[in-house]
């Protein structure tokens, strides 16, 4: 068991706390997370994690070893059994659901595998629909979206409705929406699951440039190839983490974690 | 928590959503099923055009009566012998009754008519027995105006033409007499008399109506008439109905004013016009019974609605939408579905009343209360329909949603 990094994925025995101010500041902040569902299946089994500032990360593992899972908590859709959350500096437990909706707003974005656009409504209002619960006067709604559609570089799509675009770009449109409220954190389910390899290329060289640009990105995925390119992966099974690894410059460390 | 000190200063709170956005969620999810739209709000419709529409044409029908009412006035009295006290004696009123009458204060007008024990034939080649269930009566040149009629054709009685064997028919006369038009003859007392006018139809005397009228002082000097009115019409100030109507009996038999019967022929029309409309309590029944088949449509919609949409409830809720927020999104578009079905409906029974009122010649009259009523209905079944599937919407665990696409 070892730590590479301040604010790195910790065991048991790393505390990036006991070093205040060395690392990049988390943005997610788990320990000890557990979610039992009832009947007593464990979907996670005590996960720490933490995820600095501008990461980009890949949590990936088979189905059914609790990624999903892992995503809702993360995402605040949910709440662990055991253990705490803290998002961008705000401990879960203490929330209602009301700020935690809040908070959704205006600190999470969320992108999914089957993009889920409005259908019949132009890309530019799709993407406005992810400020709609921020409390944003609608023209800075719409302003903010035709900004974030140059962004992913649909600017010549605004009025495009979803069936007139292709998946590689429903996805962009689907990230545009995720990233227009400029989350402190950019949660990706799958985000090339439902691509052809060159659209899903395409989404995955965006969101490179999103995190170059300062965006913190966590990609949940099964498959080992997207993972291994992005700079950090966190590998999960069985409800645990087995394995944090991340690459410095050239050189990939690895550290397994402790059960 | 110093590593994350520089995060989260400012405190979590939901936004709110401004009216129109709430109108835009509302709507996002009728505007993608349009044919489901149109038919749940079509059972809406329905209940709303049916209760619209009853109340509607009662409504005109009741407007058509007051109108009528209204033409010929609630401020006539009619004074006639009562029925004797004791049998064999036949009660007249007073030869001199129309003067006592035009006497009593806030009198406007006076008529009379005197029954002639006489028949009225299209000729003398008519038996005798054949009346038609023609009366014959002697009129007051004063009866016209108080009874608000009008001659059709022809001419009313005046000083020169009263004197002599002249006529004018009721038009229910004229119509079983055959006669069309003024300057024809009719038979009556072994003479001919000339028809000098046909009457229009007096709703407030159908007596009248069913008579051939002959001048008072021709009637005394050709038909034997003993100049005993039978009936003393009097149109008074409606203010002085009242008291006209207690004044009446004591002025024109001061010695057994019982003996003088008074009625009011508008009382009928307006006793009609109070209960136009009870019959119709039915018809709404089976409206109402419509409405909240249609409000059951509408729940039915929503909870479907609900369930195809989970995904969507759960994508709103990883936007940031509160519960509030996906409950009154289902409550608004509840609400729109089942107002769209009310505005409709309002139309629909707006548009029934106008053709019925068209084809009967009733003034169109769409009470506001009822266009209220109605639109203030389908809300509260909007609402009431709403809410359950609303309440799930929000229950729904955002994980959970999102899973079930």
């Amino acid at each position: 068991m070892s730590t590479q990094q301040p604010g790195a994925a910790t065991g048991p025995g790393a505390d990036v706390l006991a070093r205040p101010g060395t690392g990049p500041r988390p943005v997610v902040r788990l320990a000890g997370v557990t979610k039992e569902y009832p009947g007593g299946v464990a979907a996670l089994r005590g996960v720490d994690l933490d995820v600095g500032e501008g990461e980009l990360l890949a949590i990936v593992g088979p189905s059914g070893s609790g990624k999903s899972t892992l995503l809702h908590i993360v995402g605040t859709l949910d709440r662990p059994t055991a253990g705490t959350v803290e998002i961008a500096g705000h401990d879960v437990a203490t929330l209602s659901d009301r700020s935690l909706s809040a908070l959704r707003a205006r600190r999470i974005g969320f992108v999914f595998q089957a993009f889920h656009l409005v259908p019949g409504v132009s890309a530019r209002d799709n993407v406005a629909e992810g400020l709609l619960y921020s409390g944003l006067p609608r023209a800075v709604r719409r302003a903010r979206a035709a900004e974030a559609l140059d962004r992913v570089g649909l600017a010549d799509r605004m009025r495009h409705r979803p069936h007139e675009l292709s998946g590689g770009q429903k996805q962009r449109v689907a990230i545009a929406r995720a990233v227009v409220g400029e989350p402190d954190l950019l949660l990706a389910d799958e985000p090339t699951g439902a691509l052809d390899s060159a659209s899903g290329e395409a989404v995955l060289a965006l969101l490179h440039d999103l995190n170059s640009e300062g965006a913190t990105i966590a990609v949940i995925t099964h498959d080992a190839q997207i993972a291994e390119r992005l700079p950090r992966q966190v590998r999960i099974r069985d409800g645990r983490v087995v394995e944090d690894a991340r690459a410095v410059g050239d050189v990939r460390t690895r550290g397994a974690v402790a059960r | 928590m110093t590593g994350i000190r520089n995060h989260g200063t400012k405190r979590l709170r939901a936004a709110r959503l401004s009216p129109r956005d709430v109108a835009h969620v509302g709507a996002s999810g009728l505007r993608s099923r349009p044919m489901r739209v149109v038919l749940s709000a079509l059972g809406i419709a329905i209940g709303i055009a049916t209760m619209v529409a009853v109340v509607g044409v009662s409504a005109s029908s009741k407007a058509q009566l007051l109108e009528r009412l209204d033409r010929l006035g609630t401020n006539m009295l009619v004074a006639a012998p009562g029925d004797p006290l004791f049998s064999g004696e036949k009660l007249k009123l007073p030869k001199d009754a129309v003067g006592r009458v035009s006497r009593i204060e806030g009198v406007e007008g006076v008529g009379a008519t005197g029954d002639l024990e006489r028949t009225v034939r299209r000729s003398e080649k008519i038996p005798e027995d054949e009346t038609g269930g023609i009366g014959v009566k002697a009129a007051t040149e004063g009866l016209l105006e108080v009874l608000r009629g009008r001659v059709a054709s022809g001419t009313w009685f005046n000083a020169a033409n009263a004197r002599y064997p002249s006529v004018v028919l009721g038009h229910v006369a004229a119509r079983r007499l055959g006669i069309t038009a003024p300057g024809q003859q009719v038979w009556m007392d072994d003479r001919y008399f000339t028809v000098i006018g046909i009457l229009a139809p007096l709703p407030l005397a159908p007596d009248v109506e069913r008579a051939a009228l002959t001048g008072w002082s021709a009637s005394k000097a050709l038909l034997g008439f003993d100049g005993h009115p039978t009936s003393v019409y009097e149109r008074s100030a409606d203010a002085a109905v009242h008291d006209v109507r207690k004044l009446l009996g004591p002025s024109i038999s001061p010695q057994s004013p019982r003996d003088v019967k008074v009625t009011d022929p508008s009382a009928a029309l307006q006793a009609k016009a109070a209960t136009e409309g009870a019959f119709s309590t039915l018809l709404l029944g089976l409206g109402g019974i419509a409405l909240l088949v249609g409000g059951v449509g509408v729940a039915n919609t929503m909870i479907i609605s609900v369930l195809e949409r989970r995904y969507e409830i759960g994508l709103r809720r990883s936007l940031g939408a509160t519960r509030g927020q996906i409950r009154i999104q289902f409550v608004t578009e509840s609400l729109m579905l089942s107002g769209l079905g009310g505005l409709v409906g309002v139309a629909l029974g707006a548009a029934a009343t106008a053709a019925y009122a068209a084809s009967g010649g009733l003034p169109w009259v769409v009470p506001l209360w009822s266009v209220t009523g109605g639109f203030g209905a389908t809300l509260v079944i909007g609402t009431v329909a709403g809410l359950y599937p609303a309440v799930r919407a929000a229950r729904l665990s955002p994980t959970l949603a999102l899973h079930a696409a």
